[in-house]
């Protein structure tokens, strides 16, 4: 696309800046056809297709009343529509456990539920763990016992953490291991993540 | 992902009449394999009935029988007090299926629904004669060290992957299902299929039909009982063979037992000539070799899993060693 020619404004950040030149890659790259159809209506099935449907949720204690395409994931839903982006995109097939979050207090993969699954359900991402400025103990601990290297797998750790102790699985390190096996870390922090989770459960934590 | 339409609904009744009125209908419950599958472009059905509001988590017991309704979850199964006591056999393989994010969404049902699959499967651009009919298969002759030793086709080496199928084949389970008209039971043994010339067809369960619970006897098998899981890391990995094993021992006289194999066929793999050589036996290493070594009369290896050929036997005598030594 010609995107040579822009620079981000001031103030912009490096996100905002990529989602805007891919608004205009995606208008570009918009079959006439298509924009045609929705245009005149002509095609009842293509109209029904692309029907958004209504969707409640709450994330974070904030409620949300809006609508999305059925093939929408609940992590796409959380990145791209509320912009909550601490939630990450790894292999997007349930094979990382970066998109880790909790739904009605329970952990699950959100690359593989869509968003239309959680209607009337209550999400908790990494955004919604700290309380204000403070952070929330297993966050500290992951700092503490360096959890990690280059970041990207820590939100769905933390959040896979969180229920991990929740759920009592915490009698030792093998059963740490094995009940976060799901999250995968390729910097190798497994260790000092073990050791993060092993403190806090000793901490009696309750999130 | 391809878009398609979404209905939701509370009842079976509603599920299985929207069921009835279109072939290219799916049901809807975790989602774990089925999204996965969209997104990769295997599976695009154009409308999806989210089924996850039904009423169908029971886990009880009902008479001499332990029920267990096809949405409970994965975890809630594996984590109940009743299931941990009298059917620790599948709490066991359960908990050594994929990780806790997914057990906490993957229902019962959707566990045996999940399809029977390998790497030629998932790729679109290779021949599949699962995914299309007729284009042939990769894995003979290809990469196939996943794939299976027993029951395969000319047509389909792929393996069962699940886990939770292996235990509840162990423990004679029966499967309820129902369309618009009635319901009615598959013996679990008889729920999936070898591939044969239909490897597009993973199980029994017809287009209108859906998994309503299943029934599982409650029996003596619960003292002596492991599930062991061979895979290429220490866990969240497909088994390279699983083996269920079950035993109810009277001093060390063998007077019941099962086995099962995963890992090694299209279906859950039951080892009936095993068992029946077994019964009536001493629980001893001499017994278990010579079970082993029965179990692998119709074994045939495709090359790069030509290991499986050694490591199902040996599998087979660890599981049964570990179970007689529980106290």
């Amino acid at each position: 696309m010609q995107s040579s020619d822009q620079k981000p404004n001031q103030g912009d950040s490096r996100r905002d800046f990529l989602k805007k030149s891919s608004i205009i890659s995606a208008i570009t790259l918009t079959p006439t056809f298509a924009v045609k159809a929705a245009e005149n209506q002509a095609d009842e099935r293509f109209a029904e297709l692309f029907e958004k449907i209504p969707l409640n949720l709450t994330v974070n204690n904030k409620a949300y009343k809006t609508a999305v395409e059925p093939r929408v994931t609940l992590l796409d839903y959380l990145r791209e529509e509320l912009h909550l982006t601490g939630t990450k995109k790894g292999c997007d097939h349930g094979q990382c456990g970066a998109c880790t979050v909790h739904v009605d207090g329970e952990r699950v993969n959100s690359c593989l539920s869509l968003a239309v699954m959680n209607e009337g359900k209550k999400i908790t991402t990494i955004e919604g763990l700290a309380n204000g400025e403070e952070l929330h103990p297993m966050q500290a601990a992951f700092i503490k016992h360096d959890g990690f290297q280059c970041g990207y797998c820590t939100p769905g750790q933390i959040m896979s953490a969180v229920a991990c102790v929740n759920e009592g699985h915490t009698s030792s390190r093998s059963e740490i291991s094995e009940y976060m096996s799901g999250n995968i870390c390729r910097c190798g922090a497994y260790p000092n993540i073990v050791d993060a989770i092993v403190e806090v459960s000793k901490g009696g934590m309750k999130a | 992902m391809i878009n398609f339409q979404y209905l939701r609904t509370t009842t079976s009744k509603s599920a299985l009449s929207l069921i009835s009125k279109d072939k290219n209908a799916k049901f809807l419950a975790g989602g774990t394999n089925l999204i996965d599958l969209m997104k990769r472009g295997v599976s695009s059905p154009e409308k999806l009935i989210d089924i996850n509001h039904v009423p169908l988590k029971q886990i009880e017991v009902i008479g001499d029988k332990i029920i267990i309704g096809a949405l409970a979850s994965n975890t809630a199964v594996a984590e109940h007090a009743l299931i941990k006591e009298k059917l620790p056999l599948l709490a066991m393989a359960l908990n050594a299926g994929a990780s806790a994010q997914l057990r906490n969404v993957a229902t019962v049902g959707g566990n045996m629904m999940q399809r029977t699959r390998c790497g030629y499967f998932y790729d679109t651009e290779l021949p599949c004669n699962k995914r299309q009919p007729g284009s042939g298969c990769g894995a003979i002759g290809g990469f196939n060290r996943m794939h299976a030793i027993f029951g395969t086709s000319d047509k389909c080496i792929a393996v069962h992957p699940s886990d939770m199928c292996i235990a509840l084949v162990a423990l004679d389970a029966t499967v309820v299902v129902s369309n618009a008209k009635g319901e009615r039971k598959i013996l679990f043994k008889d729920f999936h299929r070898l591939p044969g010339d239909t490897p597009h067809l993973d199980n029994n369960l017809r287009l209108d039909e859906m998994i309503i619970k299943l029934e599982i006897p409650i029996n003596k098998l619960n003292k002596n009982s492991h599930y062991l899981k061979v895979r290429d890391r220490a866990s969240y990995a497909f088994a390279l063979v699983s083996v269920g094993a079950a035993l109810e021992l009277s001093e060390n006289k063998i007077k019941d037992v099962r086995l099962a194999m995963g890992g090694v066929a299209h279906k859950p793999w039951r080892l009936t000539a095993a068992e029946n050589f077994l019964r009536g036996k001493e629980a001893s290493v001499e017994n278990f070799e010579q079970a082993a070594k029965l179990s692998m009369t119709d074994a045939k290896g495709f090359g790069e899993n030509d290991f499986k050929l050694q490591m199902a036997p040996n599998s087979i005598i660890e599981a049964l060693t570990v179970a007689k030594s529980k106290a």
